[in-house]
């Protein structure tokens, strides 16, 4: 698929690590959260598919003893899509799982996050979505601290 | 050997109607919804993702509920789900140390950096059956606490204990190409990166039970667990169009250290060994079993006698996987008539030559059974 290989980074494009983030967090997404997103943005949930969405496989490699040589521990369902805008911006998705609405969505919206007049909508959109999960996590990271144990080590009768 | 048969077309089509109505259960009864069964039955949608070495809850809750909920038949289905789809490539190596901890205990350690937290256990339960579950009691929130300051950061208790050399290092990542048994036949022996891919994939209980043969004196390896913990991991990945990894999100896995006694020679001094797990989901049964057996198929690279069947890695891998399993045994049930002719005329002569031999002559109908046989 010559054209979605990589384009080379245009001049006034961010730093890659910013779109890899909103990728990120558009990946985290749901799929009304990605059509809201985009309307916030007056971005249109549209676009010329450069490729359909579709859903393949990836290999999750592990590692033996958690640092050690890779090994392969066993697959996981992804859903690609490739967008391009009229202006030409390429978006991208690979996301966990079979949803090719949301990854279609989330392309579109990766297309968008390039254009810098749609970007700043984007982001603070992003950044809610982002906050709404840290908030998920901080509640579950509270759970499980309430369940840390401090073990005593008893001295037996004899000893 | 299975010789086709044909016919039978209706009487199948009727059986799998049948079977859809049956699986459906009491109409009465409202029908179970896949995200019921993956929010309700979570470990049973791990085992099944586990075994079926696909991580997909939604897929592995659907295929439990097309299966009736049999582990191996779900197993069967996501596997053949697999097959119709295309790869397309593999993650970055997870990083276990870094994953947002559910659970993490140390059998053998009590004061870690970053703590000893429960999670979700059934370890300390009564195991009394919760009649209150039957009545639809909902629980009780669970309880809150301020994560301590060391919570954010968890080594993983072999990387403390391998600091002052008394356990041994993981095996270095020397960019040795990585074998995929579900690409390549297996060619035995085979090293050990493929046989955690066998053993992740392997049927809980088969190795549940070689790992608890370990313990009861059947390849002995004085294992202790230094480490269980389950939680998130994020999956990256670089698609080839982009160069650059992207998130693919987060899977939940739980990761087994298994600590083993010493092992040292010539200028290598006494040290633990160890033994790993790592499964999709919460399975701490099936990482624990994982990593022991992992530990006592070691047996020939750390120099030990290789006598029991833990310790015989064709044996346990040609052997552990439940659908290879399942497929061979069931097979027996499909019609088998051809064969089963052959054999009957096997017996028979050998039968005949009997007689000959010993002039007492069979009984008239024990011989000819009031069977038509299919293979006329």
């Amino acid at each position: 698929m010559p054209s979605a290989s990589q384009t080379p980074p245009e001049p006034g494009m961010p730093d890659p690590a910013a779109r890899r983030q909103a990728m990120a967090r558009a990946g985290a997404a749901t799929t009304d959260e990605l059509r809201a997103a985009l309307a916030r943005a007056g971005a249109a949930a549209e676009a010329e598919d450069l490729r359909a969405p579709e859903t393949g496989l990836v290999m999750v490699r592990g590692r033996i003893g958690g640092d050690g040589r890779p090994f392969n521990a066993g697959e996981a369902t992804v859903t690609r899509a490739v967008v391009r805008l009229p202006g030409g911006e390429t978006g991208f998705a690979y996301h966990l799982g079979r949803d090719r609405t949301r990854a279609r969505l989330a392309a579109i919206l990766d297309a968008h996050w390039q254009r810098p007049e749609a970007r700043p909508a984007l982001e603070a959109a992003l950044a809610e979505i982002a906050g709404r999960r840290a908030d998920a996590a901080w509640q579950a990271a509270r759970k499980a601290a309430a369940t840390r144990v401090n073990f005593f080590t008893l001295a037996r009768g004899e000893d | 050997m299975y010789v086709a048969v044909k016919g039978g077309e209706a009487a199948i089509d009727n059986a799998h109607r049948l079977l859809a109505e049956i699986r459906r259960g009491d109409p009465a009864v409202p029908e179970l919804t896949v995200a019921q069964i993956r929010e309700q039955m979570r470990l049973l949608v791990d085992r099944v993702m586990t075994e079926g070495s696909l991580y997909d809850p939604d897929l592995a809750a659907l295929a439990l509920k097309q299966a009736r909920g049999d582990v191996v038949e779900a197993v069967f289905l996501v596997r053949a789900y697999r097959t119709t789809l295309p790869r397309f490539g593999a993650t970055e190596a997870v990083d276990t140390g870094a994953m947002t901890l559910a659970r993490r205990i140390s059998a053998t350690f009590k004061d870690l950096p970053g703590g000893q937290v429960l999670g979700p256990t059934f370890d300390y339960t009564h195991r009394l059956v919760d009649f209150g579950l039957a009545d639809g009691a909902g629980p009780e929130p669970a309880a809150e606490a301020e994560p301590e300051a060391d919570a954010a950061a968890c080594p993983r208790v072999t990387d403390l204990l391998g600091q002052a050399g008394l356990l041994e290092p993981s095996p270095p990542d020397e960019g040795a190409a990585i074998g995929d048994l579900t690409r390549e036949p297996v060619d035995y022996p085979v090293d050990r990166a493929v046989r955690l891919q066998g053993l992740a994939r392997g049927d809980e209980g088969f190795l549940l039970a070689l790992g608890y043969s370990t313990q009861r004196g059947y390849g002995r390896t004085h294992p202790f667990v230094g480490e269980i913990r389950v939680g998130a991991v994020e999956l990256a990945f670089t698609p080839e169009e982009l160069g650059f990894p992207v998130s693919l999100g987060t899977v939940e896995l739980t990761e087994c250290q298994m600590i083993n006694q010493f092992h040292g020679h010539g200028a290598v001094p006494p040290q633990f060994t160890r033994g790993y797990g790592l499964v999709f989901g919460q399975g701490e049964r099936k990482a624990m079993a994982m990593a022991l057996v992992d530990r006592s198929l070691r047996a020939a690279e750390l120099g030990e006698a290789v006598a029991v069947p833990a310790q015989d890695q064709e044996f346990v891998l040609a052997h552990c996987d439940s659908l290879q399993a399942t497929g061979f045994v069931e097979h027996m049930k499909l019609p088998h008539y051809v064969d089963f002719q052959a054999e009957l005329e096997l017996v028979r002569r050998l039968r005949a030559e009997h007689a000959a031999r010993s002039a007492v002559p069979p009984s008239p109908d024990s011989d000819e059974a009031p069977l038509r046989e299919a293979a006329e």
